[in-house]
């Protein structure tokens, strides 16, 4: 979320701090994705978040990238 | 700026016989990391690559809120340092402090300012400006065909040596120890809970499950302690080396084949949470307690004569210190996830040139750790048995025969004070840096009763994350081995065929478990043998990456500004090769693969039977595992050797041709078909 670290707010700073943590494990932002499927594609539905947290973590680990380092 | 980094360095450099404050290394650090993000970067971004920040990012233009979303950058910031901060960043440098902390110290500064920051900043870059594709994929593209099989090879090759080693640092830290044993072992269960738990009861509270697994961890830890003290208890988890090893082996099989949600993912939760929080906390710790360095700022063992690792400083430092310097491994992970989330291209500096910088901090904390202990306990844990035996009493003899004077009592209670009945060879640096990081952290929490706890904590954050790395690594070398094998038989690339699956996944663990367990029963301790293979394997990559971003650049016809990867692939490749000629052909049997082999097979010939080898068979597997490490280091330089004759092809090609050959995606307006 770009806005996420306007200065002065506490609650945006958990926010931004909670959108970190999850992405360290390859988490993004579900509602940001939410809002992405709304905006950009109305026809579908979206998955729940727990659809979500399953298919991405399915995801990280099946790629043929290299997720971390050493 | 430049003056207090100036001061801090003379302060590092010229002071001898005394202690020097931890403060100024923190000072020359963050100094030069300043100076360097201000300048150097700068002009990359500007001069080099020509960053612009109105051209439209993979994120931006493919946003499907699943791979490719925009990101605030500090929250980039720090999914990127959590992917490129591993275990590497913590070993090398405590290894290398065998030498004392100066040379470490200015390499690990040296190299990252023109070399690791470099090349992370200018890959990061050039993946995302091929819609975040893969290094294998760039070079496939920009080197051709050949060089992108070749560059896959290297790839599968370093991710299994990589596997190897950070096995043997785990079974290092572990045999003889119930403690921590017990911990990491309970770190199974605790991650399989996480994971029924997260799929059945609480889908998807990322949060929950992971306060929830840390309690337990710290439960683990505190139990730990309980185990070790009763007998019964503690003689359920005491293994040998080679049970050890066994075990890791059966465990990377079957957690390689389980699905991810089980074991792997919420393991990954507790590792990636608490390898932050550690490194935060050490970080605090070291400015709290600001402690001397014990550690003189430069040994006698320069000459090549250590116990730790052999070879002179020359090139052996520049590939015993690897992360913290200049990883080939980021140059994997900076074409993976983090270039399919930059929000805009100017943030590749921050990101990629940044995220270096930082984990380059963390190899100068491991440094600090290592030399904050006292010289003669460091080497007492760092030196193999076949040196300096095994009793404390001997080990001191020997070692305060090498000039650092310890007693025998000195060395027992250190051990006792952490809780583990010996703390002789537990090489691999993650028991020093466990100790190192004990002594800081009870300095200011604690005190001495909690140093044991500490330094359990210290062991369990190091194995579980490695544990981690052994997981999804072992995935990743079976997709790789997959693809491979897949060009000669296509029956093999089918992911969805579980004999293929499992074929795949045996292979890898074979290959990394041989490895593994020569190391584990080799009389120099492993990590002697085999961090230097390591590191030739990960700066080789490194040398790959480089070649490939001046190739790039000269591609871009921006040839004027090759030098600024030019001239770091040029030292790698003479660190390499020089390191891997050493390790192939070097005289003393110490440090070459095959003097060693030929020292023990004219033994063999003359029907003798040298130690550790407890029999004729043993000899024999002894001579093999040589040959198959001298075959690892052949392989190695003719990847670096066939990657840089690649590149010099295509940089001439690419200064023969008038216009720009480089083969990017997505200037802006360009709209490039979307899901």
């Amino acid at each position: 979320m770009r806005e996420a670290l306007a200065p002065g707010s506490l609650s945006l700073f958990w926010r931004a701090f909670r959108e970190t943590a999850h992405l360290m494990v390859g988490l993004p932002d579900y509602q940001r994705y939410v809002a992405h499927v709304a905006a950009r594609h109305p026809g579908k539905i979206a998955m729940t978040k727990a659809e979500f947290v399953a298919e991405r973590t399915a995801r990280r680990y099946e790629g043929r990238g290299v997720g971390r380092c050493c | 700026m430049a003056i207090v980094g100036a001061a801090a360095f003379a302060m590092l450099a010229f002071t001898r016989g005394e202690p020097v404050n931890a403060a100024w290394m923190v000072a020359a650090a963050l100094c030069t990391y300043s100076v360097a993000y201000r300048f150097y970067s700068k002009f990359i971004a500007t001069q080099v690559l020509r960053l612009d920040a109105a051209r439209i990012t993979p994120a931006v233009r493919l946003e499907d809120g699943l791979d490719y979303v925009p990101t605030n950058r500090f929250v980039l910031f720090g999914h990127h340092f959590a992917a490129i901060a591993g275990a590497g960043p913590l070993v090398g440098p405590v290894l290398a402090a065998q030498m004392g902390y100066l040379p470490g110290t200015l390499w690990i500064l040296g190299g990252v300012v023109v070399a690791g920051a470099v090349q992370d900043f200018v890959i990061l870059t050039f993946s995302t400006r091929r819609d975040g594709r893969s290094l294998g994929d760039i070079i496939r593209s920009e080197m051709g065909a050949a060089a992108g099989v070749v560059a896959s090879i290297g790839i599968v090759m370093i991710v299994i040596i990589l596997l190897a080693v950070l096995g043997l640092v785990v079974i290092k830290a572990l045999t003889g120890s119930p403690w921590g044993t017990f911990t990491v072992m309970a770190t199974i269960p605790i991650a399989a809970l996480m994971g029924l738990y997260g799929r059945f009861l609480r889908p998807g509270r990322v949060g929950e499950i992971s306060l929830i697994g840390i309690a337990l961890l710290l439960f683990a830890i505190l139990y730990g302690r309980t185990v070790a003290e009763t007998p019964t208890l503690a003689a359920l988890f005491t293994f040998k080396g080679e049970t050890l090893a066994l075990m890791l082996m059966f465990y990377g099989f079957v957690a390689a084949v389980l699905p991810v949600w089980l074991l792997l993912a919420p393991r990954d939760y507790l590792s990636t949470f608490l390898k932050i929080g550690t490194i935060v906390a050490l970080a605090v710790g070291i400015v709290i307690i600001m402690p001397d360095l014990k550690m003189p700022a430069v040994t006698r063992f320069i000459d090549g004569s250590g116990p730790v690792f052999s070879g002179n400083l020359f090139p052996f430092l520049f590939i015993t210190i690897a992360c913290g310097s200049v990883s080939g491994f980021h140059a994997l992970v900076c074409s993976g996830t983090t270039p399919k989330m930059l929000e805009n291209e100017s943030q590749a500096r921050f990101i990629g040139y940044g995220g270096m910088l930082t984990e380059s901090a963390v190899a100068i904390m491991a440094l600090i750790a290592a030399s904050v202990i006292d010289p003669g306990l460091y080497f007492a844990m760092n030196s193999p048995a076949a040196l300096i035996g095994t009793t404390a009493d001997h080990a001191a003899e020997v070692i305060s025969s090498w000039g650092f004077t310890i007693g025998g009592d000195t060395l027992s209670a250190a051990a006792h004070d952490i809780g583990e009945t010996t703390l002789l060879s537990r090489s691999g640096g993650a028991p020093t840096f466990a100790v190192g990081m004990a002594n800081i952290l009870a300095g200011a929490i604690g005190g001495r009763g909690m140093l044991a706890y500490w330094y359990h904590f210290g062991i369990l954050f190091e194995a579980l994350f490695i544990l981690t790395t052994i997981d999804a690594g072992t995935r990743v070398a079976r997709f790789m081995i997959q693809d491979l094998a897949g060009m000669a038989v296509p029956a093999f690339r089918d992911t969805g065929s579980w004999g293929a699956n499992i074929a795949a996944t045996a292979l890898t663990v074979a290959g990394w478990g041989t490895i593994l367990y020569q190391g584990v029963v080799d009389p120099l301790g492993g990590i002697n043998t085999l961090w230097p293979l390591f590191g030739i394997a990960n700066q080789m990559l490194a040398a790959l990456a480089l070649t490939l971003a001046s190739v790039v650049l000269c591609k871009m016809k921006r040839e004027r500004y090759a030098w600024v990867t030019a001239l770091p692939t040029l030292w790698l490749l003479i660190c390499t090769l020089t390191a891997g000629w050493a390790k192939l052909f070097h005289p003393n049997p110490s440090i070459g693969f095959l003097a060693h082999a030929q020292k023990f097979s004219d033994a063999a010939a003359a029907g003798q039977i040298l130690t550790p080898a407890n029999g004729m068979a043993q000899m024999n597997r002894i001579i093999f595992n040589d040959r198959i490490d001298a075959t690892l280091c052949a392989i190695f330089m003719g990847v670096v050797i066939a990657t840089a004759l690649f590149g010099i092809t295509a940089i001439r090609r690419a200064l023969q041709s008038p216009v720009k050959t480089s083969r990017e995606v997505g200037f802006e307006g360009l709209e490039v078909g979307h899901a």
